[in-house]
C-alpha cells in the first residue's frame, strides 16, 4: 500500500460540485478522499496555488497508428495527451486499416499500455472501413473495448445507415459520434464560406452543412433513442437545433474545439495551411453562439479534435492540405485565454467540460475525484505564463496555429492510476 | 541595346515591393506607377526601341502549374524584350508528375540562379507560399480563383489608355465572378483608381458578400447597359465548373452575352474588353469581338508592356536591396 498527499490546492471537482482547498489523498490507483486522516505518507505533492482537478478526457483524437505512423504513433500521442494534462484519450477509428473489427480495437489499446502514458479509449467505426455502406461488427468492436461509434470525419451521409447505426448501438448503451456535414455541399471547400470566401477565391465550407446534417441525426437519435454525440459544432445554426433537441428530451451530447473558440476565418489571409481545420474556422458571429452554448451546457465537451500531419504534409498548396491541427498540448491554455480570462465560464465549468462531460459522453468512470475512484488526476498551474513553441511538444507532429503565442496556464503533474507523472520530465 | 538612361529611373525609386502577389496589396499611387512604366515602354517601343537591355543578366522562370498560352507567352516575350534570360516550366511532364513536391520543384529551378519566378498555379496562396520560401522574387500570374494582378493590370491600362483617367468612369464585369481571379484583381485595381464598378451575372455565379468589396451588384444585363463606360466579359470557366450554375450555354447567351442588338441599347463611345480566350457565341458574338468597340486586340498588346513594367520594377527594387546590402 502506497499513499500520496497532494497538499493545499484547489480542488475542483465538478461531478460532486466541489470547489474547495484541501488534500487529496490517494491510496495506490484509488482516491482516498478530500482531508482524511493518513497514518504514513509514501509521497507528497505541495500543490499549493495549483488547482487539483480530475485528470482530463479527450473525446475527439486521431493518433494514426497503424497505417500513418509519420504523423503519430501511439506512443508519442499519449505522450503529448500527458503533456496537455490528458489522463484518458479516445482515439478515432480512422486508421489504416480502419478500426471496424474487435481486432483492431484491442490493438489500439494494447499500443496504449506498451506506451504507458494514459488511458486510450478505442472508437469503433459505424460502418465498414468507414465506407457509410454497411455497418462495422458493432457488438464485436465492444467486446474488443469500443467505448463509441463514429466514421470519424466522414459523416454517414446515408439517412438509413445512420438510423440503423443509432438503432443498433442503442442495445449497448453506446453512443454514435458524428461529424455533421452534408457531403455535396462541403466537398472540395476549403474554409468557411463568407466574404473571406468570397476576397481569397478559396472554395467555401458554408454552414448550413452542418446545420442540416446536424438537424437529421437529432431527428434520427429523436426517433430511434440511441445516443448520439456530434462533434466539433462550430456554427451559430447547429447550436440553435442542438438547444432545441435538448429541450426536447433527445439523447444528445455536443463538443467544440479551443481552435473553434480561439481563431475566426478571416486569419486565412494569410494561407497559412495550419488555419485548415474540417469543420473550418468560421466568423466571429459563430464564435459568439459556441461561447454562448458552452455557458448554457448545450456544448458538453471541449476537445482538442487533435489531427497531427507530419511537415511534409501540411507544407503544400492549401487544397493539397489535410484539414487538421495537432491540439492536445494547447486545449488547456487555450481554453483559459478564450473563456476563464474573459469571464466566460468559471473554473468549474471549464473542468467539467474536460472531465465530467466527456466521461458522461464515452460512459466511462473517469472525470471525477469521487472517493474510490480510478486516481487519475491533473495538477493545474493556472497563472504560469508561457509562449506556445511547437519544437517543445511531445506530440510527432508540429501543425499548431498557436506558435508564438503567448498563454497562461499548464499541467505541472498528472496521475494516472496512482503514477505520478511530472510533466516537465515528459 | 540601349542604355537604361533610356527608362528614366525615377519611376522605379518609388517602388517597395519584393513580391507582385496581388492588387489587393498594392496602393492607388503604387498601381498607377506600373501604369505609368508600362506607358513608357509602350511609347519606347513606339519609337523603334523594342530590345531594351534593362534585365540583361538576370534570370526569369515562368512556372506554369495550369494551362495557359496568352498569359506564358506574353510573359516570356516581356522578359526577352528586357534581355533577360528564361527558363520555362510546365507541370505536364515535369518531376510534379513523379511526386515532387510544388515548394521543392521551385526551390530546384531557383537553385539554378533565378532571380524572379513568374508562377501560375490553381491554388489560391500559392504564390504566397512561394514567397516564403524562395529569396526570388515571386509575380503572380493567376492563382486559382484569387488574382491575376497583371490582367487587371492590362485591361486598366487599356481603358487608361482609351479614356485618360479611370475616375468616375463606370466598369461592368459580367459574366462568372465566383470562379474569376480577373474580377478580383479588377475590382481591386479600378476601385482604388476611383472606377464605379458593377458586377453582373447569374445569381449562382456572384460570391458571397462581394458587395463589401466596394462594388454594386446586379443580376440584369440589360438594366446597366445605359450607365455603362465600359464592359469587361469574363469568360465562363467551364473547367473550374463542377456543378450546374445555369441551365445551359443558350441560356446564358441568351441572358448575359454581348450581341449586336444590346451594343446598339449601350452607350455610343461603350468599350469591350475581354480577358480571353473567349468562347465566341457565348460571352460575346463574333461581330462584337471583331466590332469598333472591341478592344480586346489592345488589351493582348497591352499585355506586353504592363508585364514589362512589372518585371522592371521588381527587378529594380532587388537591385537597390542588393546595392545597399539589404537582407532579402
Amino acid at each position: 500500500m502506497s499513499t500520496l498527499v497532494i497538499r493545499g490546492g484547489r480542488i475542483i471537482d465538478p461531478a460532486q460540485a466541489i470547489d474547495e482547498t484541501g488534500d487529496l489523498i490517494v491510496r495506490d490507483d484509488r482516491i482516498v478522499g478530500i482531508d482524511q486522516p493518513v497514518n504514513s505518507v509514501d509521497q507528497e505533492i505541495d500543490a499549493t496555488g495549483q488547482i487539483v482537478s480530475p485528470g482530463l478526457i479527450d473525446t475527439h483524437v486521431s493518433f494514426r497508428e497503424p497505417g500513418f505512423e509519420e504523423d503519430e504513433t501511439t506512443e508519442t500521442g499519449t505522450a503529448a495527451a500527458l503533456a496537455g494534462g490528458f489522463t484518458s484519450v479516445a482515439c478515432m477509428p480512422d486508421t489504416f486499416p480502419t478500426v471496424d473489427n474487435r481486432g483492431a480495437a484491442e490493438f489500439i489499446t494494447l499500443q496504449a499500455d506498451r506506451a504507458g502514458h494514459c488511458h486510450v479509449f478505442p472508437l469503433g467505426a459505424v460502418t465498414r472501413n468507414l465506407d457509410g455502406e454497411e455497418l462495422a461488427e458493432i457488438g464485436q468492436l465492444v467486446e474488443g473495448g469500443a467505448v463509441g461509434f463514429t466514421d470519424a470525419k466522414r459523416p454517414v451521409a446515408n439517412a438509413e445507415i445512420m438510423w440503423r447505426a443509432l438503432e443498433y448501438t442503442r442495445m449497448f448503451d453506446r453512443p454514435v459520434l458524428s461529424h455533421p456535414q452534408v457531403p455535396e455541399l462541403v466537398a472540395r471547400g476549403v474554409m468557411h464560406e463568407g466574404f473571406y470566401s468570397t476576397l481569397l477565391g478559396l472554395k467555401g465550407i458554408p454552414a448550413i452543412a452542418e446545420r442540416i446534417m446536424a438537424s437529421r441525426d437529432l431527428a434520427l437519435a429523436e426517433r430511434t433513442g440511441g445516443r448520439l454525440h456530434l462533434m466539433c459544432i462550430s456554427t451559430e445554426g447547429s447550436i440553435d437545433e442542438i438547444r432545441r433537441a435538448k429541450d426536447r428530451g433527445v439523447s444528445v451530447t455536443a463538443e467544440v474545439t479551443p481552435h473553434h473558440l480561439a481563431l475566426t476565418d478571416d486569419l486565412l489571409q494569410s494561407f497559412d495551411s495550419n488555419l485548415k481545420v474540417d469543420p473550418p474556422l468560421r466568423s466571429a458571429d459563430h464564435v459568439a453562439a459556441l461561447i454562448e452554448g458552452l455557458k448554457d451546457g448545450t456544448i458538453d465537451v471541449i476537445c482538442s479534435d487533435h489531427q497531427p500531419y507530419a511537415n511534409e504534409k501540411k507544407d503544400r498548396e492549401l487544397d493539397l492540405v489535410p484539414f487538421g491541427i495537432v491540439g492536445l498540448e494547447t486545449v488547456l491554455p487555450i481554453c483559459i485565454k478564450t473563456l476563464i480570462e474573459p469571464g466566460h465560464l468559471s473554473w468549474s465549468e471549464l473542468i467539467a467540460k474536460l472531465t465530467s462531460g466527456p466521461a458522461a459522453v464515452l460512459g466511462i468512470d473517469r472525470g471525477t475525484l469521487v472517493p474510490g475512484s480510478v486516481a487519475d488526476i491533473t495538477i493545474i498551474d493556472p497563472t504560469a505564463e508561457w509562449t506556445i513553441n511547437p519544437d517543445g511538444f511531445r506530440s510527432k507532429s508540429r501543425n499548431s496555429p498557436f506558435v508564438g503565442w503567448n498563454v497562461r496556464g499548464r499541467p505541472t503533474t498528472v496521475i494516472v492510476d496512482g503514477q505520478v507523472r511530472t510533466v516537465a520530465d515528459l | 541595346m540601349n542604355a537604361a538612361s533610356e527608362l528614366g529611373n525615377s519611376l522605379s525609386d518609388d517602388w517597395s515591393k519584393k513580391h507582385l502577389l496581388g492588387l489587393e496589396e498594392l496602393s492607388a499611387d503604387e498601381i498607377t506607377l506600373i501604369l505609368d512604366q508600362a506607358a513608357e515602354f509602350k511609347r519606347l517601343a513606339a519609337s523603334g526601341e523594342t530590345k531594351l537591355g534593362a534585365l540583361a543578366g538576370t534570370v526569369v522562370a515562368n512556372l506554369f502549374f495550369e494551362p495557359s498560352t496568352r498569359t506564358r507567352t506574353s510573359f516570356a516575350l516581356a522578359s526577352k524584350r528586357l534581355s533577360a534570360d528564361t527558363v520555362d516550366f510546365s507541370s505536364a511532364g515535369s518531376s510534379l508528375s513523379k511526386g515532387e513536391t510544388f515548394v521543392d520543384t521551385a526551390r530546384n529551378i531557383e537553385a539554378m540562379g533565378v532571380d524572379l519566378v513568374v508562377v501560375r498555379h490553381s491554388t489560391p496562396g500559392a504564390p504566397h507560399l512561394l514567397a516564403k520560401h524562395l529569396n526570388a522574387s515571386v509575380l503572380n500570374a493567376g492563382d486559382g480563383t484569387h488574382e491575376h494582378p497583371t490582367q487587371a493590370l492590362l485591361d486598366i491600362f487599356t481603358i487608361r489608355e482609351q479614356r485618360g483617367s479611370l475616375k468616375g468612369l463606370t466598369v461592368a464585369l459580367v459574366g462568372d465572378i465566383l470562379h474569376s481571379r480577373v474580377a478580383r484583381s479588377n475590382i481591386w485595381g479600378l476601385t482604388k483608381l476611383g472606377a464605379r464598378v458593377i458586377v453582373c451575372g447569374p445569381s449562382t455565379l456572384i460570391p458571397p458578400h462581394v458587395e463589401k468589396l466596394g462594388v454594386e451588384v446586379s443580376n440584369n444585363f440589360d438594366e446597366i447597359l445605359a450607365e455603362t463606360d465600359c464592359i469587361n466579359l469574363l469568360r465562363i470557366q467551364f473547367e473550374r465548373q463542377r456543378s450546374a450554375f445555369f441551365p445551359s450555354i443558350r441560356e446564358y447567351a441568351h441572358l448575359f452575352g454581348m450581341n449586336g442588338d444590346r451594343i446598339k441599347r449601350s452607350r455610343k463611345d461603350v468599350l469591350i474588353l475581354a480577358p480571353g480566350p473567349i468562347n465566341r457565341g457565348v460571352e460575346l458574338t463574333p461581330d462584337v469581338a471583331d466590332g469598333s468597340h472591341s478592344v480586346i486586340l489592345d488589351q493582348v498588346t497591352n499585355g506586353l508592356v504592363v508585364r514589362m513594367a512589372c518585371l522592371y520594377l521588381l527587378f529594380q527594387r532587388r537591385k537597390q536591396e542588393s546595392a545597399v546590402g539589404a537582407p532579402q
